[in-house]
């Protein structure tokens, strides 16, 4: 087990280093920053000035060790919009961002696993059509659209809830439902899959026929087998829900990094540009590395091989 | 031995035993028919502004007419008729992307799993590298500094996709590899080329084909999500994403501008994840009823 751990902690090693070269080339892509970055009009001089100041006259893998060495110590450059370190600026979002996230997420399980179960134990039956027609739903509604139509009903015809900002638990709700929508789909869909084929094994018959009662074999028995799969799904749908954030912090002017990254996409503010893209990268994968670690504790059959 | 069952006489049984997937077929049908036929369905001109009749509710309310079928915006374009065109768009990405992140993705699945070694491990580190990342993110970042047209609409998209392709594909062919066919025909002498292409590739296509319909799906939602945020195909292209954004600033007055393009994804995106299903149920069993 301990060279799983020291194998899966080299992957992610190198899985953020793959990262930071992604975030480093973003800068490259439109060509040279000097253009971009200069006023119109610059002349020649001012832009040699500018790349030797800056250090794009350097050869690239030069850049590339100072960016990394630099990224090491948290510093991601200036934003050219703000003025200021551009890793302050974004650290001071995550926590919203967090907090919608989780929330969603919280919230996507909270629905998916009774109504998966549900669908499971009557399988073919009403119920079972209903919960995979929410379910269908789920995954095809743009979770953009969704939102709106929520401000529209909920927010600007009865008044329930605030249509923007962030503050009390009223503000978290549609924004986080928004997000929750597609993940709920996916995971009551995985939720009765993965029911339907334990509640078939033999342990769930012995349990039947020794006269447990059926919602004690069903929940104490047969679900907690069921959940190993979810809480894998549910740490490689992370990167999923970061990026419905993004959307949806913007639709909802919810102030966390999502809003944050757009605004200084559209303004090709790079530093800031770069260092959300690491940061929330190197998230996706610190928590992919803690759910797979969580899956050795929680599966037996791993922990021994 | 009696012949198996025509690919027609099986999709006729599974039409009856799946309705939804009929009625995915007729849905995407439908989308597929508008996109091609939009120039003879367009009631107006998609991006002819008229002022005098701006915001024009659909003709059933009060005050509409069948002159702009679901109304019009707030430059007084017609609502249909943008969304006629707005799904070649859409369909045009989406299939586009699909298609390219197919091939890259399948491509790498075959190296990574028929040579497997250090090639294959480096292929899949990069899979792992690019799963990494908030795609959305990803898509935005690359579209906001390349520029967004249509072209590199479909390179980042494309960029979304092929992970999920070389990872199936790859899994697949590290079991092919070792079967007792593929095996014979390497004893006969036969270069590796000849047997990906001629024995693995074959039999991996059916799973692709279902990944790849359930991935258009998923490009239709990511290609309208990016041009909500106003970097999809630049104006003045109708895109269904587009227009759900403009229509925002006038949601109490005139709800239709954001609700109909909502809808019309939702409804290609649901007819398209039925046709998944029952590609999925036609072309692969063992896969039945999993997610």
């Amino acid at each position: 087990m301990r060279a799983y751990i020291a194998a899966r902690l080299g992957t992610a090693v190198l899985v953020v280093l793959g990262v930071s070269v992604v975030s480093f080339v973003l800068t490259f892509l439109t060509g040279d920053p000097a253009e971009i970055m200069l006023p119109p009009g610059a002349t020649a001089a001012q832009i040699a000035k500018f790349r030797t100041e800056w250090g794009f006259a350097d050869p690239l893998p030069v850049q590339y060790w100072r960016f990394l060495r630099r990224a090491v110590h948290g510093d991601f450059g200036v934003s050219l919009q703000h003025g200021q370190s551009s890793l302050p600026l974004i650290a001071a979002r995550l926590p919203a961002t967090f907090q919608l996230t989780m929330t969603a997420m919280v919230l996507a399980i909270v629905l998916a696993v009774p109504l998966g179960v549900l669908a499971a134990t009557h399988r073919g039956g009403k119920i079972d059509l209903l919960t995979m027609g929410v379910a269908l739903f789920g995954q095809s509604v743009p979770n953009f659209w969704l939102a709106i139509m929520m401000i529209l009903l909920f927010a600007v015809s009865w008044g329930w809830l605030p249509t923007s900002g962030r503050g009390g638990w009223t503000h978290v709700v549609m924004p986080a439902a928004a997000i929750a929508i597609n993940l709920m789909a996916l995971l009551t869909r995985l939720v009765r899959t993965t029911m339907i084929e334990v509640l078939s094994e033999d342990f769930v018959r012995t349990g039947r026929s020794k006269g447990l009662r059926e919602v004690a074999v069903v929940l104490r028995h047969a679900l907690p087998n069921a959940l190993i799969p979810l809480v894998t799904v549910v740490g490689l749908q992370f990167g999923y829900i970061l990026g419905g954030a993004v959307v949806i912090e913007t639709i909802f002017t919810w102030p966390g990094v999502g809003l944050f990254t757009i605004q200084a996409i559209m303004n090709r503010d790079y530093p800031v540009v770069q260092a959300s893209v690491f940061i929330l990268a190197t998230a996706v994968v610190l928590i992919n590395l803690a759910v797979d670690l969580l899956y050795v504790w929680l599966d037996p059959r791993i922990r021994v091989t | 031995m009696p012949t198996p069952p025509s690919f027609l006489a099986r999709s006729l049984r599974l039409a009856r035993r799946s309705p939804l997937a009929s009625l995915g077929v007729l849905i995407v049908g439908l989308v597929v028919i508008a996109a091609l036929a939009a120039p003879l369905l367009a009631t107006t001109d998609p991006i002819d502004q008229d002022l005098a009749v701006a915001l024009k509710p659909p003709f059933w309310m009060a005050d509409g007419s069948l002159q702009h079928p679901l109304g019009t915006d707030h430059l007084g374009r017609d609502v249909f008729s943008r969304l006629v065109y707005g799904a070649q768009i859409s369909l045009t990405i989406s299939v586009l992307a699909a298609l390219l992140g197919a091939a890259v993705g399948v491509a790498a699945g075959l190296v990574a799993g028929y040579l497997g070694g250090r090639v294959g491990t480096v292929i899949m580190r990069i899979v792992d590298l690019n799963l990494a990342f908030p795609l959305i993110l990803l898509a935005l970042a690359v579209v906001a500094l390349l520029g967004a047209n249509l072209r590199n609409l479909v390179i980042v998209m494309a960029i979304t996709t092929w992970m999920i392709y070389a990872r199936v594909v790859r899994g697949l062919t590290l079991t092919l590899r070792e079967q007792e066919f593929v095996q014979a025909v390497r004893a006969l002498g036969a270069r590796d080329a000849r047997i990906i292409a001629r024995h693995v590739l074959p039999n991996v296509l059916a799973p692709v084909m279902v990944i790849w319909t359930l991935e258009v799906a998923r490009v239709i939602l990511m290609e309208s999500a990016l041009s909500f945020l106003g970097l999809g195909v630049p104006p003045p292209t109708p895109t269904w994403g587009r227009m759900l954004a403009e229509g925002r600033d006038y949601l109490t007055m005139a709800g239709w501008i954001s609700i109909f393009p909502g809808l019309a994804i939702m409804v290609t995106v649901l007819g398209i994840n039925f046709l998944g299903d029952g590609l999925r149920d036609l072309l692969d069993p063992r896969l039945r009823g999993q997610t």
